[in-house]
């Protein structure tokens, strides 16, 4: 099944794909922003976030907002490239069984 | 063996179908999170309807204090010119009070939508909008008051349709697309306006009142009839 070639694993999964979504149309996006567009837990938002990250597709940065801490987060390059690929492999997967 | 056959090619046809079917859900979802998170999605039909009829209300108090002057023209700059600056001062007034109850309304409606969408009202998406639909009304605005302390009114009707269809253009992006046609509408009325100056006022009802309502109404019907 050649189809299935271009979905990626690591997006198998609607609030990956929210997050994804979110960071691909803003340049950062905060983890309040995101908990209240996914409307999540804090530890769910977290673990989903962490594996994003760990397989490379968004990248984190700690900053501060006065003393309170604000972590936003942004897509990479090869995070932007294979969430490109993804919806393209959603699309053929749609075209290709009509 | 053919029945077998037969239950085997629609396990595959079912398993096919629920992946177009997951797939196509997928995409909505990803579509839907790119619109939540970069646009202000919540503003209401409403909201267009309830500011469109301030307008009209605000149109038809100015052309009834244009009236009691009897003048014998409904040319809006030439009656200004003989009446002097009591008539000036209370046009104001009507225009300002207008604004205000129609920004006022029209918040109202936006909120009771956001709450229901569960968006917050004052998200970074809706600052964002914000500030691309001020920066030309404000600047407009100031270019117009300015105009007019120099005793030039010819052309604050038609500026006013103009800066306001330049702040909808540029606001479209940050909201509803559909909004950029609304400020096509504008632009469109207020360079006609230009070439017909001293019926401000029609143009300005027609503009701020008619388009608003027909604009509000389009998107109510599109976007939130079949929620309620």
């Amino acid at each position: 099944m050649s189809l299935i070639e271009g979905l990626n694993k690591i997006f198998d999964n609607r609030i990956r794909l929210g997050i994804m979504s979110a960071l691909m149309v803003n340049e950062e996006v905060n983890f309040n922003e995101l908990k209240e567009l996914l409307d999540i837990t804090d530890g769910n938002l977290a673990s989903h976030l962490k594996s994003l990250e760990e397989s490379g597709s968004i990248k984190v940065q700690k900053g501060f907002i006065g003393r309170k801490t604000n972590t936003t987060y942004s897509v990479t390059k090869a995070g932007e490239k294979a969430f490109k690929a993804h919806i393209a492999a959603l699309e053929q997967m749609i075209k290709s069984t009509k | 063996m053919i029945y077998e056959f037969n239950s085997f090619t629609l396990y595959f046809k079912v398993l096919f179908m629920s992946e177009q079917q997951q797939s196509l859900e997928d995409l909505q979802h990803i579509k839907k999170m790119m619109e939540r998170s970069s646009r202000f999605i919540s503003l209401s039909g409403l909201s267009g309807i309830a500011a469109g009829i301030c307008a009209l209300i605000g149109a038809w108090f100015a052309w009834n204090r244009l009236h009691r002057t009897q003048s014998e023209t409904y040319d809006l700059v030439r009656i200004i010119t003989t009446n002097g600056a009591e008539i000036l001062d209370e046009l104001f007034w009507i225009a300002t009070y207008t604004f205000i109850g129609a920004f006022i309304s029209a918040f109202f409606f936006t909120y009771l939508r956001s709450r229901k969408d569960r968006v917050p009202m004052f998200g970074k998406t809706t600052m964002r909008l914000l500030w691309n639909v001020v920066i030309p009304m404000a600047v407009g605005g100031i270019f117009l008051i300015r105009m007019m302390y120099n005793g030039e009114f010819e052309l604050v009707a038609p500026g006013c349709l103009i800066f306001y269809g330049l702040a909808l253009v540029n606001g479209s992006k940050y909201t509803l697309g559909e909004i950029r046609y609304l400020g096509y509408g504008m632009l469109a009325l207020g360079i006609m306006n230009l070439f017909y100056v001293g019926y401000g006022l029609y143009f300005w009802a027609m503009g701020f009142g008619i388009l608003h309502i027909a604009y509000g109404i389009t998107m109510w019907m599109k976007y939130e009839r079949n929620s309620n």
